[in-house]
């Protein structure tokens, strides 16, 4: 952006993959550790220059998902013509995102310096009145005025800057020295992921709720499919350590008649009684209950995280915003959360630029907050629909499981729901309902 | 001629009006430009003392031997009371003047797109101001000031309290983009003695507090180069300006301390623009400022009656 290109920018990351040149072989198999990027971000990577970089590396579009949960008693399909687009989203590797920013921020012109250290300590003094003549002052004295942050950093070295910008993940370092409390709780759940490899290609998302999690199966590109399957630890561990044929068994048993019976599709000439419901009927209305490809075999190790929810209660204060992971860690879910995180780092940038264009400084409280009024409300509802959904489907009890299966059904037949569904996960709508007030 | 006597007429109806209406409409400086008025109290709403006086001779010498012991002319002693008494809050974006940190970036939005276009500069340059001088009437504690240095700007601004210059001294010390401004405690009259000149004249929320607007707009005009720009933004004269900016924004909300403005005291567009154009300034780009309760967040819009600003040329 031509407003903010004068800025000098540090990045404070000791990930080794920012330092050597960043070479993807591509006859490895697919890293287990992967991202889906939502139509949203796609276009954010596209406005900085960054998607052109990862379309040289393996990345899969995805057009088709289907949802669906063990009782068998309803089930989902979402295609991405039901709202007149071509993709529903990209699965991309995370080390492949790391290489095309940094590619594109290689490219970019504009004052770069990158430090791999880890930051130790973060300074800010409150702004001082002190009467001293001073012409040039220098970026200590500054500091000492209130007016930089100083940032020292594992090596050594000092920084001073205007504005400090927390991207450091769910452990953030900068949220804990700038003293931001957080609101969670550790979901009693790990999620193991791994990559592996069917018989043929796969173009669909696949998800399938269990008793203690859901699973689900996602194209990476060629034959391969990377799972990320939810589940109580104990379980997780023992998935862990399994050899590779029983957890390809196991894996193949919760996908297709694990648990529970596959769900009926509902054929066009039976009673239908969402007929008056439908209106514009969407393509995926019609589809029949398909079972997920076979796996194969293994393609890779097998990782398990825990999962949490935490979210900090304030985003900014003087000189400090947390963006991604460091302001909202969400249930992975739906694949949302660092989309949230590219959607907070699209509408900060955008900020610092009005901002800019008004002559403000990029660090005051009153420019940061607007970043925090815009970001805050989206994400929590975000948050807090993922978090129902992570109830809503951990629970096996009777009404609770007629409940869920009127959801499916619905989600299935009402075409506007369905469209309401899919822009608001495609990050095209900011929040799942119309709500005049937030718009 | 034409234009004489037509403001002959407004004024005839204006003083009308306030035959009608005593407290709520004061007619403020409404003659020919000839005849100079007598600056009203601000204080004292009161339907018998407030009647344009038209100045005999007398009077009239007596407001020049006035200007000649350099009293500032178009400033209310009472006004510049009020605002030294909470000098210190100026940059406290929660203190009395939120009202005005909250507004500024919506003012800075307006300069800068009527300055980008008339001295034609790139609108998508950090530095768009790069090369311009600009004085900052009415300054404070330097709200204004210190966006226009950072927008390349060369800015001196003024204010008639001592202890505002000296706030808006030290806070723009501690940038080095915005220590570069020149800050005076003095008037627009003074600077027009000394000779003073700049490619931009802006007066916000200043001609309200001001007792003569039309001497101020004089001086104003007399600050800006030819074919310069001068903007003057402030509060509308409207029933519902009172209804917001006097009963909502001092006695409810509190957003305001009460007394800061005097309803009699706001100017509506139209005698804005008329004076304006008597001293040599005519007025190109007029807009409203709107405020949203639900997002808190003030915007430019076509509605002037309440707040609004202006932006003119002076002609050569």
């Amino acid at each position: 952006m031509p407003l903010t290109k004068h800025l000098s920018v540090a990045i404070i990351d000791s990930n080794p993959a920012l330092g050597k040149s960043n070479f993807i072989k591509k006859e490895d198999p697919p890293d287990p550790r992967v991202s889906t990027v939502t139509p949203a971000t796609i276009s954010f990577f596209k406005e900085i220059g960054a998607w052109q970089y990862v379309q040289q590396h393996r990345h899969a579009y995805f057009d088709k998902m289907q949802v669906w949960d063990y009782t068998g008693l309803g089930y989902t399909k979402y295609n991405a013509r039901d709202v007149n687009k071509e993709i529903l989203g990209c699965v991309v590797e995370n080390k492949v995102l790391h290489s095309s920013l940094l590619s594109c921020m290689q490219n970019t012109e504009f004052r770069k310096t990158i430090y791999p250290s880890r930051l130790t300590s973060m300074a800010l003094l409150p702004s001082s009145s002190s009467i001293s003549v001073d012409s040039t002052p220098s970026a200590t004295t500054l500091f000492t005025k209130g007016h930089l942050a100083k940032l020292d950093l594992s090596d050594g070295k000092s920084l001073y800057a205007k504005l400090v910008v927390g991207a450091d993940g769910g452990k953030s370092r900068v949220r804990e020295l700038a003293g931001f409390k957080t609101t969670g709780w550790s979901y009693s759940q790990n999620a193991i992921i791994c990559t592996v490899e069917h018989n043929k290609e796969n173009y669909c998302a696949w998800q399938r709720f269990l008793p203690a999690g859901p699973i689900a199966l996602l194209p990476i590109g060629d034959n391969f499919s990377n799972i990320v399957w939810t589940m109580n630890p104990k379980d997780a561990s023992d998935c862990k350590s399994m050899n590779e044929d029983d957890f390809v068994k196991i894996l193949n048993h919760a996908l297709d008649y694990g648990y529970g019976p596959h769900p009926k599709s509902i054929s066009s000439g039976s009673v239908d009684m969402f007929s008056w419901f439908r209106g514009d009927a969407t393509l995926s209305a019609k589809e029949c209950f398909e079972v997920p490809p076979r796996v194969v075999k293994l393609a890779s190790e097998r990782m398990v995280f825990p999962l949490s929810l935490k979210h900090a209660n304030n985003y900014v204060s003087k000189r400090v915003v947390l963006i991604g992971d460091a302001a909202h860690t969400v249930h992975p879910l739906a694949g949302q959360g660092v989309n949230l995180g590219f959607g907070d780092a699209s509408t900060l940038s955008r900020i610092i630029a009005e901002g800019i264009a008004v002559g403000a400084d990029i660090g005051e409280v009153s420019l940061l907050k607007k970043y925090e009024a815009e970001r805050k409300p989206a994400n929590i509802v975000m948050m807090a629909v993922l978090d129902g959904f992570q109830k809503a489907y951990s629970v096996d009890f009777g009404p609770l499981n007629i409940l869920r299966a009127a959801a499916f059904h619905g989600a299935q037949y009402i075409s506007p729901l369905k469209r309401n569904i899919i822009s608001y996960a495609s990050g095209e709508q900011r929040l799942p309902l119309p709500l005049p007030l937030f718009t | 001629m034409g234009s004489n006597s037509i403001s002959k007429m407004a004024a005839r109806h204006l003083r009308i009006l306030s035959g009608c209406n005593g407290a709520l409409l004061s007619v403020r400086f409404f003659s020919d430009s000839t005849l100079a008025q007598e600056p009203i109290a601000s204080t004292a709403i009161d339907s018998a003392s407030v009647s344009p006086s038209i100045n005999t001779a007398e009077n009239h010498s007596q407001l020049n031997n006035n200007k000649k012991h350099s009293a500032p002319s178009s400033l209310k002693h009472a006004e510049l009371a009020k605002f030294s008494a909470i000098a210190d809050t100026w940059w406290d974006a929660e203190g009395p003047y939120k009202p005005l940190h909250a507004l500024n970036p919506t003012r800075l939005a307006f300069i800068r797109s009527t300055l980008c276009r008339h001295f034609r500069k790139d609108p998508y340059s950090a530095r768009p101001f790069e090369g311009l001088n600009i004085v900052d009437v009415g300054c404070g504690g330097g709200i204004l000031s210190e966006p226009l240095a950072r927008m390349g700007a060369t800015v001196t601004g003024i204010d008639a309290v001592e202890k505002n210059i000296k706030i808006a001294r030290l806070h723009a010390d501690l940038d080095p983009e915005t220590s570069t401004i020149e800050y005076c405690c003095t008037t627009a009259e003074k600077l027009v003695e000394e000779q003073r000149k700049f490619d931009a004249v802006i007066g916000s929320e200043v001609i309200e507090h001001v007792a003569d607007p039309a001497e101020f707009c004089k001086s104003l005009s007399a600050l800006t180069v030819s074919e310069g720009a001068t903007v003057i933004s402030t509060i509308n004269r409207s029933v519902r300006a009172y209804a917001t900016a006097i009963i909502a924004a001092e006695h409810i909300l509190h957003w305001l301390p009460k007394g800061t403005h005097q309803w009699s005291s706001f100017l509506t567009p139209e005698e804005l623009v008329l004076i304006l154009q008597r001293a040599s300034i005519d007025v190109k780009e007029m807009a409203g400022f709107v405020y949203n309760p639900l997002t808190g967040r003030w915007s430019l819009s076509d509605d002037i009656s309440v707040n609004f600003i202006a932006f003119g040329t002076k002609n050569s």
